[in-house]
């Protein structure tokens, strides 16, 4: 295949900066303190009264695959937390031993690295370089296909059915990103109907986070670290002593799942230990931004200064939109075989950092990294809400973590947001909460 | 949503790049669209590319494009011949508000090629001429073989109930017409200001100069249409490629009502 347009494809790269530990070749799950058979199977409700959308119920650390079984068997394929090149991403996963079990993460403005938590939490770590958009709103897809005949050309749209997939340990912001997508491509004048397919399938266990990372930001953009809506079940991991699971039932569909699922009531210990790991994640976060206001300072203020300053930083490397759970913006390819009879059209993520997304004839509107880096955070954080009545931005971290410059967004806001010319403003707002 | 085939059945070398060319559907049917309106043109194992409606809307079966071969995409549409096959998506976008505007004097300035997206509104205008007030059009080309519709405007020119005035910003041997850039007709041009409506077509930087006119003679923002031009790729408000601030221009434009998109319209590399 003849690939017409030579542009190199975008993904974001793993940059640590550090060498992190390798979990393949020490790191295998770590059981400290995990009593399996806390809770007594003999005694689980099976099919006592069916669970409601709402209630919480517990299950053992060794019920998770249970759960995993009923979802295969229930005609999903599961996609989870899982190791590769010293990350970890978001994977098919076979069965409970492939998830991340005793690893958690450092993150910070360009640095990456996974590190021991001392425990076997399961789900451990922050948002990590992947969100769940590869699978919703993949990376790649064909369009459709275009054949030369007798009679000029055959265009063959594509079609075909969705995968169903399980997506294992969704994080609150990165529910609220996939609702935000909702809206990008299901909620405009036109539908995209291939997003539409994979979203209406796809179930979603959610998980409350334990443990912020050093880049998150969930709390002061409000949506997390608590899961509160959009998933069939929400998991809260209780690590510490007895390994053990709370079980939110969000929708029927997720109550008739925990039916295949050995469990108990939650009892007051159960939910009060859970409450607090929330409130643990919640208190640890390692950046903030003053969210209110927003839209108005940016759509304002195009002449900022501050542009310039953060431009000589930037790389316009695209990381920041690879990584980010909305980024949605995608570009077209033809390509076509060689004899000239079929063609393909591919549709693949693009980044409004490349001097082709605003290319016109003639020339770039956006030429400078200047212009592009405030295309970017105007739209995230501003120009968004116009279109789709919401922010763009979840507070995940990730485009702070995985800049290779590190770049960090919540100061940018506070730059512009201070006003001094190069954009020093530091210190000037209260809820600045650098931990 | 994918494109239906059309076939060539004529096409006409208007200047040395330019070139318009008239499509039929392959196995019947038509094309409705609004004047202003554009479709994606797309050329077999080649690419797509957003290109204006410039034909009759009263003539949905014949589909007519103006296009100049700028890039790759253009230069194969161009180089298609009676015959061939395109694909066409469409239509999308907002077009002309010629309907809003009934009872008014209507402006049209046209900078270029900016001609091609205006002549479906002057199409609905003359249709529909006692619908109108006067109906004036300024129309700007860089030499005089950059003209579009040569034929076409030399009989609107002949018309009692329009006013066409042309202007090229460098004359060549022969010409005797007005030279100067398509803003120095606007002081003389023959309309009632307060009830008038202007659509504008043409490079941004005219437009800018065009609607500075246009107010000093005492248009309204609110009353000043300007087609947009960005990247697209899409055309559903999906690829994110024509942004303009807040605004998709394949689906919230490419014609924009000026005071709606006034203050970023100044912005550089917005």
């Amino acid at each position: 295949m003849l690939r017409v347009s030579g542009r190199p494809r975008l993904e974001a790269v793993p940059v640590p900066r550090e060498r992190g530990p390798d979990p393949r070749s020490d790191g295998g799950p770590i059981e400290a303190g995990v009593k399996p058979g806390y809770i007594d199977h003999r005694s689980v409700c099976m099919s006592g009264p069916s669970l409601q959308p709402g209630d919480r119920v517990a299950v053992g650390r060794d019920m998770l695959q249970r759960l995993f079984d009923a979802l295969r068997g229930a005609g999903y394929r599961l996609v989870g937390p899982t190791f590769r090149d010293r990350a970890v991403v978001l994977e098919e996963i076979a069965s409970a031993g492939d998830l991340p079990a005793g690893w958690g993460d450092e993150q910070d403005g360009g640095v990456y690295r996974l590190r021991q938590r001392g425990d076997g939490a399961l789900f451990g770590g922050a948002a990590g370089p992947q969100s769940w958009k590869k699978f919703l709103h993949v990376p790649a897809r064909r369009l459709w296909r275009a054949r030369r005949g007798p009679s000029g050309i055959t265009v063959e749209e594509e079609g075909g059915d969705a995968p169903r997939f399980a997506f294992i340990g969704v994080r609150a912001c990165d529910l609220h990103a996939i609702a935000i997508q909702d809206r990008v491509f299901l909620q405009g004048t036109y539908a995209d109907p291939a997003y539409r397919a994979r979203r209406e399938q796809a179930f979603l266990v959610a998980v409350n986070c334990g443990q912020a990372g050093g880049t998150c930001f969930c709390v002061s953009m409000g949506t997390g670290p608590k899961a509160t809506s959009g998933f069939d079940l929400a998991l809260t991991e209780i690590a510490d002593g007895a390994h053990r699971f709370v079980v939110e039932v969000g929708t029927a569909r997720g109550a008739e799942v925990m039916r295949e699922v050995p469990h108990r009531p939650a009892q007051a210990e159960d939910l009060a230990e859970a409450d607090a790991v929330v409130a643990r994640a919640a208190g640890q976060m390692g950046r903030a931004m003053e969210a209110s206001g927003l839209r108005d300072l940016l759509v304002t203020n195009p002449e900022h200064p501050r542009w310039e300053q953060v431009a000589a930083r930037c790389l316009t490397c695209g990381n920041c939109t690879m990584v980010c759970p909305t980024c949605f913006c995608t570009t077209v390819e033809e390509v076509s075989d060689l004899g000239g009879e079929s063609a393909e059209r591919w549709q693949r993520w693009d980044s409004c950092f490349t001097m082709d997304f605003s290319y016109l004839h003639g020339g770039s509107v956006r030429a400078s990294a200047r212009s592009r880096y405030r295309q970017w955070m105007t739209h995230k954080l501003a120009t968004w809400i116009d279109q789709f009545g919401t922010s763009g931005c979840v507070g995940c971290g990730r485009c702070i973590t995985w800049c290779p410059v590190g770049i960090d967004i919540t100061e940018e806001v506070r730059a512009i947001r201070g006003g001094a010319p190069g954009g020093a403003g530091d210190g000037e707002v209260k809820d600045d909460a650098h931990a | 949503m994918v494109p239906r085939p059309w076939r060539v059945l004529g096409r006409r070398q208007e200047t040395r790049d330019t070139f318009t060319l008239e499509l039929e559907p392959v196995g019947g049917g038509d094309m409705r669209f609004g004047p202003g309106q554009f479709n994606m043109l797309y050329v077999f194992g080649v690419g797509e590319v957003p290109i204006s409606i410039s034909g009759d809307p009263a003539r949905p079966a014949c589909l007519v494009h103006t296009v100049r071969a700028v890039g790759s995409v253009t230069a194969a549409v161009c180089r298609l011949r009676r015959g061939d096959v395109l694909g066409v998506r469409g239509p999308f976008g907002h077009g002309w508000p010629v309907a809003e505007a009934a009872g008014e004097d209507v402006v049209i300035v046209a900078g270029g090629i900016g001609l091609a997206p205006l002549r479906p509104a002057l199409y609905h205008l003359l249709a529909a001429r006692e619908k109108y007030g006067r109906v004036v059009l300024l129309y700007g080309a860089r030499t005089p073989q950059d003209l579009l519709y040569a034929r076409e405007i030399e009989r609107w020119r002949g018309r009692f109930d329009l006013d066409v005035q042309v202007t090229v910003d460098a004359a060549t041997g022969g010409w005797r017409g007005n030279v100067g850039v398509v803003t120095t007709l606007i002081p003389g041009a023959r309309f009632d200001p307060p009830h008038a409506v202007a659509l504008i077509c043409g490079p941004e930087v005219m437009m800018r100069f065009t609607i500075r006119e246009l107010q000093a003679r005492g248009v309204g923002p609110a009353r000043m249409f300007i087609s947009m031009e960005r990247n697209m790729q899409c055309a559903l408000g999906f690829c994110g490629h024509c942004q303009f601030g807040p605004a998709f221009v394949c689906r919230d434009g490419p014609v924009f009502r000026f005071d709606r998109i006034q203050g970023m319209f100044g912005v550089r590399e917005i």
